[in-house]
């Protein structure tokens, strides 16, 4: 499964006082497997990119070609193209709608047509997929709290076995701990190797954890596209762009500009810590050596 | 300015008895703080602002608001007037659909003839920035904006002290940059108390005191810098600290001679220029 | 597309008729309702006609805006041209020669009818687009409030209606969103029989009302955080006042109103 976009246009209200560019000629691959971050500010166009990878909404000019068909379709094929790609929205648990966990995460699959046991499959598979126990299946979802909520709207698009999956600011809104066990939760599912993740944020502290390649937007237009260290080695651009680049990165470019010969490209602080004793040592064998 | 005595509160829904949400707090804010509020999600943070001007009141000890308790009803008003409130999400909070009518809304409520009205909307604005975008609909502005002008809102009221209730929770950085900028000029300019709950570490480092909840408990109550050194124990109650302090600490317990009480970037940077200069010369 | 609507909205400048008390407005647009399907001549058309073009002229609210507003309601207005033209009896109107079944009483209903709702649209348009909700609100509040002496809520009423009025576009963005999640998950909106349509609203039904709720119970907290008490002992950053512009206004108005009618008796 791989994602083309070609010169992709999209104009946001074309014709009213608010017309405005949304996305400017955009270019970009994404392979199967790949497990990207997309970063960018509010109104830098990356929801409604990612509202283009299933269909949602239709390019203006350009292409958006999922494994091979175009994304302007309609019926059968649209749907298909749906469970293909599946989208997580932003406060996605404000979207569950049923009387029980199990028939929210079951909703997508029964939309599909498939069997009842084949829905059941998925729904303890999805649900085990998102960290949710068995029991929780039987209760109202209005119930939980939010971060099981929040789960339970994944695992809801998860049950749909897409190839890819996009997440729209996932950790919004959630006190570090479940920030932290909604990431590590996202990792896990990257991990066991079905899907191609995709993971939309303004974060870059939590995204650049977790993923290999970075694509920054700024304006409608990709501003950047790499690995993460590539990305993040234009610290001070990204900053200028209203992003928030991790306070260690900000630290190291601080101490490069005090005359520390030390790599900046830095943005975790583990990554910082190694960093900086190799350079503690290198500092006393030059002194031991004088 | 705010005080709390043995408070406690406890929601009651019926069928099941829930624990004690407060459970015998207690909590002195001067006028003129800057406290921020820490805790993960239902540690009682929201429950205890809420009690800072009545929308709730204690069902064991009292809270005092400049003296007033909270729970005489003849004075209700004159405390929601002395303590302004902002909420986490913009849109729920805004009631009017012009910019100046709804930071009006306060003052109409509080009967002040229209022209002082006007005086008091157009210093607001002013004071958030947001005097530009006065006529201008709240739905068609951003994020950090909308909150700009909840906050004008309240201080429309000329309150004594605002209490905000995750007010970044929802905003991206740079509305989370300009809400913060707004605090600080508050608290610089009109020595305003400042309540602020946030899950952000950077947000409560820039603050007088933080305070840090746990289970209805005040478990950590000092400032920011004597706070975020103990790492460990805030890493236990499921919060963070800012990396550079995390950095400090590691580099501290890898055996690195290094003050880990950092808290921006420019001192963890001198603190680690400090430590290789002293290697360098040999101590 | 839902966005499109413009109806209600304020359209925030300096004009004559921005400056006008809103109840002055409220009362010309009511006046002008009854004026416009009391007319019956080709003179007192062309009088309103002039009217209108002279409100859209003063309210310095561009042309393109009141276009905008006619258009989701275009299909109404030909869909009862239609009707009027084919069902009205009277004397047969042959099209090119040929009769079908068209008459000449028909095509006047038709134009009529046509002429009229657009200037209703258009009047109600210049109303909203002038006038703030806040105002006008308060002006429906100000001219009820001789009924609140016999209990009637105009306080309630006018703040129900101007908080319905804010949440617009708020509700319209979450149905938006809220569509476009459960397609993601494979629900169809508009496909299948009408049964099963609306069996397909109820994923979209349930978040919206849990929604509209949530915002309703953080409205209701952060409006009583600001002392919001009712009615009594409010004041208002613009106290609505009848000025001497509104008397000007309102008799120019009457003038006007009092040669329709003048002009459908003599004629």
């Amino acid at each position: 499964m791989a994602i083309k976009i070609e010169n992709l246009d999209y104009i946001y209200m074309p014709g009213s006082p608010f017309e405005k560019k949304a996305l400017d000629n955009i270019n970009l691959q994404i392979d199967d497997g790949e497990f990207v971050g997309l970063i960018g500010h509010t109104g830098s166009g990356k929801s409604t990119l990612v509202q283009h990878l299933n269909g949602l909404l239709k390019p203006h000019s350009g292409n958006v070609i999922i494994n091979g068909y175009s994304t302007d379709t309609k019926g059968e094929e649209l749907k298909r193209l749906r469970c293909d790609v599946g989208l997580v929205f932003q406060y996605p648990e404000h979207q569950l709608f049923e009387e029980t966990v199990y028939k929210d995460i079951a909703f997508g699959p029964q939309n599909l047509g498939l069997s009842k046991e084949e829905i059941d499959v998925r729904v303890r598979d999805a649900a085990r997929c998102v960290g949710l126990p068995e029991d929780v299946l039987d209760k109202s979802p209005f119930d939980l709290s939010g971060g099981q909520k929040r789960r339970v709207a994944i695992a809801g698009v998860i049950s749909m076995r897409p190839n890819v999956l996009v997440l729209d600011e996932p950790t919004a809104g959630l006190d570090p701990a479940g920030r932290e066990a909604i990431l590590s939760q996202i990792k896990s599912i990257y991990d066991e190797g079905n899907m191609t993740v995709i993971l939309v944020s303004h974060s870059m502290e939590d995204v650049a954890r977790l993923v290999k390649r970075l694509i920054v937007m700024n304006e409608g237009k990709v501003f950047a596209d790499g690995t993460v260290e590539e990305v993040f080695s234009r610290g001070a651009e990204l900053r200028n762009i209203g992003l928030n680049v991790p306070q260690v990165n900000i630290l190291f470019d601080e101490l490069v500009s005090r005359g520390m010969d030390i790599n900046s490209n830095v943005y975790t602080v583990e990554a910082a810590k190694r960093e900086l004793l190799a350079y503690f040592e290198k500092v006393k064998e030059g002194k031991e050596n004088a | 300015m705010l005080k709390a005595e043995k408070l406690f509160y406890s929601y009651d829904n019926g069928e099941k008895k829930i624990e004690a949400v407060l459970d015998n707090l207690n909590l002195n804010i001067k006028k003129g703080e800057f406290v921020a509020v820490l805790g993960h999600n239902g540690c009682g943070k929201s429950t205890l602002a809420k009690h800072f001007n009545g929308l709730l009141t204690p069902l064991g000890g009292n809270v005092y608001v400049s003296g007033i308790n909270t729970k005489d009803e003849d004075k209700i008003w004159e405390i929601r007037r002395q303590v302004g409130m902002v909420f986490q999400n913009p849109d729920n909070q805004i009631v009017a659909n012009v910019v100046e009518e709804d930071v009006a809304f306060a003052p109409e409520n509080l009967g002040i003839p229209s022209a002082e009205i006007r005086q008091r909307v157009d210093e607001a604005l002013k004071t958030v920035d947001m005097y530009h975008y006065r006529k201008h609909a709240p739905h068609l502005l951003s994020g950090g904006q909308k909150q700009r002008v909840a906050i004008a809102g309240a201080i429309a009221m000329r309150p004594e002290c605002i209490v905000m209730d995750e007010p970044t929770a929802m905003l991206d950085p740079m509305g989370r940059a300009e809400v913060m900028e707004t605090i600080l000029k508050l608290k610089a300019r009109e020595n305003m108390t400042v309540v602020l709950i946030t899950h952000y570490m950077d947000e409560a480092a820039q603050a007088d005191r933080v305070i840090v909840m746990d289970d209805g408990h005040i478990v950590i109550d000092d400032v920011p810098r004597k706070v975020f050194s103990q790492v460990e124990l805030l890493k236990s109650l499921g919060l963070d600290v800012p990396q550079v302090t995390e950095l400090a600490y590691e580099l501290n317990s890898s055996g690195i001679e290094i003050d880990y009480d950092v808290l921006t970037v420019t001192e963890c940077a001198d603190k680690i220029m400090d430590y290789v200069r002293s290697v360098k010369s040999g101590n | 597309m839902l966005k499109d609507i413009t109806l209600g909205q304020y359209f925030p400048i300096e004009s004559f008729l921005h400056k006008l008390d809103p109840r002055t407005k409220i009362l010309i647009f009511i006046l002008d309702i009854v004026i416009i399907f009391m007319a019956q001549t080709a003179v007192s058309y062309a009088v309103l006609i002039g009217f209108t073009f002279l409100l859209m002229l003063i309210s310095r609210v561009p042309v393109k805006m009141y276009i905008k507003g006619l258009k989701p309601i275009l299909y109404i207005i030909i869909f009862t041209a239609i009707l009027n033209l084919f069902l009205t009896d009277g004397r047969d109107l042959p099209v090119f020669g040929y009769s079908i079944g068209i008459t000449v009483e028909g095509a006047i209903v038709a134009v009529k009818m046509a002429v009229r709702l657009v200037l209703l649209i258009i009047a109600s348009s210049a109303l909203t687009y002038t006038t703030s909700p806040m105002a006008l609100t308060d002006g429906i509040e100000k001219l009820l409030k001789p009924l609140s002496r016999i209990g009637f809520p105009s306080h309630e009423l006018a703040m129900m209606m101007s908080i319905a009025i804010k949440f617009v576009p708020t509700l319209i963005e979450e149905t938006d969103k809220i569509i476009k999640a459960q397609k993601a998950r494979g629900a169809s909106f508009d496909t299948g029989s009408i049964f099963k349509r609306a069996k397909a609203l109820i994923p979209m039904l349930v978040p919206l009302f849990i929604s509209a709720f949530r915002r309703a119970d953080d409205l209701a907290i952060a409006m009583e955080s600001r002392c919001y008490t009712g009615g009594d002992g409010r004041t208002r950053l613009r106290e609505i006042k009848f000025t001497r512009t509104d008397l000007i206004g309102a008799l120019a108005f009457l003038v006007i109103f009092a040669g329709v009618i003048a002009i459908d008796i003599v004629f």
